[in-house]
């Protein structure tokens, strides 16, 4: 089959791009919260500010002539990531997981100079990353240490949980997948492996790449059916509370699971991509309806994390 | 709901009055909805010949004055060494050259461009007629012409069918005693007209005779014929003086009404006028702008046509833009293509226009081409962005002085257009194609610069197509259609063409699983 039936697709309440864009996007983010996400220096310091658990903040860089006391900088933390505030897409993020005999090592094993990590900071600051090219700030994170459940799922790169959330209510969810074909990144169009997620219960429904269904990770060989996702019932409260402190109806938050610290927010997105309806193998728009219904909102993060949990329930 | 309201009330208001006013422009000011439509124009010239003998002369012409059906474009009296002056008298129009003192063989020239009113009422004049002047007529002429007349009223009721009668009496083949004797020799139509005329007054008929010309192209040294025109219920009615038809026919100019004469010269000898004319085909577009009998109209008068012509060319290009944008919306939000910089590929159009498709994308491909594998070593320099950008601008500047230098050399002119490419927008590309190629692979670059590629493409077929090009500089009012056209995809929450390649993997899931 070519091409889907677009009234197939209505059936099964896929949402299209400009469905998301008119009906939610348009409608429930007002425009001048986006920086609040698009920023993630802004993000970074309204989460510390509101207690929103995330990475650490190790530093940042906001003028060409401060890259020359990047190496001190550097130089305490055996891994690290640089970011660019203002970047979108997982477009310029550079993670560090080795420093030896003055080289970076990416986890691909390649090794970097100091004068490319400067560089690539300078690309950040000069906006190369940017939404329209605009003067940018670089971040220095600390680098999120993987948990061990996801050790056999894990290739070059952290898995990140994506939830969808709409009026503060998570409505879908998905682990992401860095391969090797994806470079470590963990976007689907890359060649990243999305897994579907069952909202009541945080455990695999099932996987694809490249759109097209998988059964075990690419390069581990690791079977999907066994993975249940660990801290689930705090995973969802964390998303959640994101509504709250940004205002914006329709949003995107990425999640990690560091081994010490639990759930993190890492970045959220008012513009979330809609891949996530092809690794759950399921529509929003259906979904994000039944949300729309609902007259009352004014309940707590938890009290909606349990509302979705109990309302798309899968098993 | 409100907004979408809002939105289908804007969308209307805008796409009515879009056509309405496309609507009012064709029809009440004649502007053709095709760029194909052309009209006839005609150039009559009457060329004014005499013998001047040293004394002030004096030439005085009749003129048209508006003849009916026909609309005057220009008139041009050429007459090198002669005053000149119009005079308008409440019945005639009349050209007047005058010198003190010319000897020798004299011409002169009246030249006149007329086009013919499409659809227009055939007006008749209504002017009132002249007092009847009596006819003297000597014997035995007076005699056979009262006969005549009594002859043809008895077989007549009124003015009307008393000049059909008359006119059948003068031209049928075998003449009554008196109407021979009335016509001798002259047996022509200019005095047949003339003796109709003598006897409708006569019978107290007013009428007068009436001159004018055939339109045939190429005719050269035609004279006027004469027709007459017969007063009768408040408005006068013209017959032809051989076949007795009444009405104006196709394609006649009527020149002169009354009996006056239609060339008069005092100074002069063997004077004489001939009339040559000339048919060619103008955009009916031009008529209706420049010649039309509503240019003071406002939509006329406050548009684009009253700026100069430097920058109503410029406009033409600008009023394209919007149909560019049409295509880019419809391509991204129906379509699904992705294209690097949301209006590049506008841009790119544009210049494809000034060097026409096949070279415009060619130079494209080298241009960007060789922009890349430079940027890819500049990119080992490590520049800071700003001053690489401006290298990417000035290596794009010295490819296109490159490409210019060899084309020329080389013979191949069109390659010279290579400067009708937006240099920055070049150089931006580039830089955009190659971060692209380092962070998501040849395969990104291939599928974006494919799809800005073909955006291009189709936004210059389309801002090309003649009609397009001709209906958005002619009517400007279709940007109001184009904008309501632009808000309603706007609203637009199906599916893009891509999402449903996109998502069709989800379908074959789902009946995977509904048939377990």
């Amino acid at each position: 089959m070519f091409l889907a039936n677009p009234n197939k697709l209505r059936e099964m309440g896929i949402l299209g791009m400009n469905g998301r864009n008119v009906s939610y996007i348009a409608r429930h983010n007002p425009r001048r919260l986006f920086p609040l996400v698009d920023n993630k220096l802004k993000f970074k310091l309204l989460a510390q500010k509101a207690g929103i658990a995330v990475p650490e903040l190790l530093g940042t860089v906001s003028e060409q002539h401060d890259i020359k006391k990047l190496r001190s900088m550097l130089a305490p933390h055996a891994q690290f990531v640089i970011k660019p505030a203002k970047g979108s897409g997982g477009k310029g993020i550079l993670v560090i997981n080795e420093q030896r005999h003055d080289l970076y090592f990416k986890p691909s094993e390649e090794a970097l100079t100091n004068a490319q990590i400067e560089l690539h900071v300078s690309n950040i600051l000069s906006g190369l990353y940017s939404l329209g090219g605009v003067p940018d700030i670089a971040m220095i994170e600390a680098m999120v240490q993987l948990d061990p459940v996801f050790i056999p799922y894990s290739y070059e790169g952290i898995p990140d949980i994506r939830v969808i959330l709409f009026r503060g209510y998570p409505v879908m969810a998905m682990l992401r997948l860095a391969t090797h074909v994806s470079d470590g990144k963990a976007n689907l169009h890359q060649g990243a492996v999305g897994v579907g997620i069952d909202l009541a219960t945080g455990s695999a429904l099932h996987a694809v790449q490249f759109n097209r269904p998988v059964s075990k990770h690419p390069d581990t060989d690791c079977a999907f059916s066994e993975l249940k996702i660990p801290h689930w019932d705090h995973i969802l409260p964390l998303a959640a509370s994101c509504y709250e402190h940004t205002g914006l109806g329709y949003l995107g938050a990425d999640i990690v699971l560091d081994k010490k610290l639990g759930p993190l927010i890492i970045e959220l997105n008012a513009r979330p991509g809609l891949s996530i309806q092809v690794a759950n193998g399921t529509g929003l728009a259906k979904r994000l309806e039944k949300i729309d219904a609902l007259a009352q909102t004014d309940h707590s993060p938890q009290e909606r994390a349990a509302f979705s949990q109990q309302l798309f329930r899968v098993a | 709901m409100t907004p979408r309201f809002k939105l289908a009330v804007l969308v209307f208001v805008l796409v009515s009055s879009g056509i309405g006013l496309i609507l009012y422009k064709h029809f009440s000011l004649g502007f053709p909805l095709w760029p194909g439509d052309k009209q006839q124009v005609w150039t009559i010239e009457a060329k004014i010949e005499f013998v001047a003998h040293g004394d002030p002369v004096v030439v005085s012409l009749a003129l048209p004055d508006n003849p009916p059906h026909f609309i005057n474009l220009k008139e041009d009296f050429a007459s090198s060494g002669y005053g000149f002056s119009q005079e308008k008298a409440t019945v005639e129009r009349r050209a007047k050259w005058t010198s003190r003192a010319v000897s020798g063989k004299q011409t002169l020239f009246y030249r006149l461009d007329v086009y013919e009113k499409k659809g227009a009422h055939l007006k008749k004049s209504f002017d009132p007629p002249t007092p009847l002047s009596p006819v003297e007529l000597e014997e035995p002429f007076k005699t056979a012409a009262l006969n005549l007349v009594t002859d043809v009223q008895k077989r007549s009721v009124n003015a009307e069918t008393f000049t059909i009668e008359l006119i059948k009496s003068l031209n049928s083949p075998d003449l009554e005693q008196s109407v021979r004797l009335l016509l001798g020799e002259r047996n022509n139509e200019r005095f047949k007209a003339q003796l109709a005329i003598d006897l409708l007054s006569l019978a107290e008929i007013p009428a007068r005779i009436v001159r004018g010309l055939y339109l045939e192209s190429g005719r050269r040294r035609q004279s006027l014929v004469s027709f007459i025109e017969v007063y009768e219920s408040d408005q006068w009615q013209l017959f032809n003086p051989i076949t007795g038809t009444s009405g104006i026919p196709e394609n006649f100019v009527i020149w002169q009404r009354g009996g006056q004469s239609l060339l008069d010269v005092t100074g002069g000898s063997q004077s004489l006028v001939h009339f040559s004319m000339i048919e060619n085909a103008r955009a009916s577009r031009d008529l209706a702008l420049r010649y039309g009998e509503n240019t003071k109209a406002p939509l006329i008068d406050f548009s684009i046509y009253s700026l100069p012509i430097e920058e109503q060319n410029a406009f033409k290009y600008i009023l394209l833009i919007p149909i560019g944008a049409l295509i880019v919306v419809i391509m991204r939000l129906l379509v699904g293509l992705r294209t690097s910089g949301t209006f590049m590929p506008i841009l790119i159009a544009l210049a494809f226009i000034q060097t026409t498709l096949l070279t415009g994308v060619l130079i494209f491909l080298v241009v960007v081409g060789t922009g890349l594998i430079i940027r890819s070593y500049l990119s080992h320099l490590n520049l800071l962005l700003v001053a690489r950008i401006s290298s990417v601008i000035i290596v794009v500047v010295a490819i296109m002085a490159g490409i210019s230098i060899i084309s020329q050399k080389l013979g191949l002119s069109q390659a010279l257009t290579v400067t009708f490419f937006p240099m920055i927008i070049l150089a931006w590309t580039i830089e955009r194609m190659s971060i692209l190629w380092e962070e998501d692979g040849p395969h990104e670059v291939l599928i974006q610069g494919g799809g800005s590629l073909l955006v291009a493409v189709l936004a210059y077929l389309c801002m090309t197509n003649r009609v397009v090009e001709y209906f958005t500089f002619n009517f400007p009012e279709v940007l109001l259609v184009n904008l309501g056209l632009i808000m309603i995809l706007g609203q637009y929450t199906g599916y893009r063409l891509s999402e449903l390649r996109r998502f069709r993997t989800l379908m074959e899931q789902d009946v995977s699983s509904k048939s377990k």
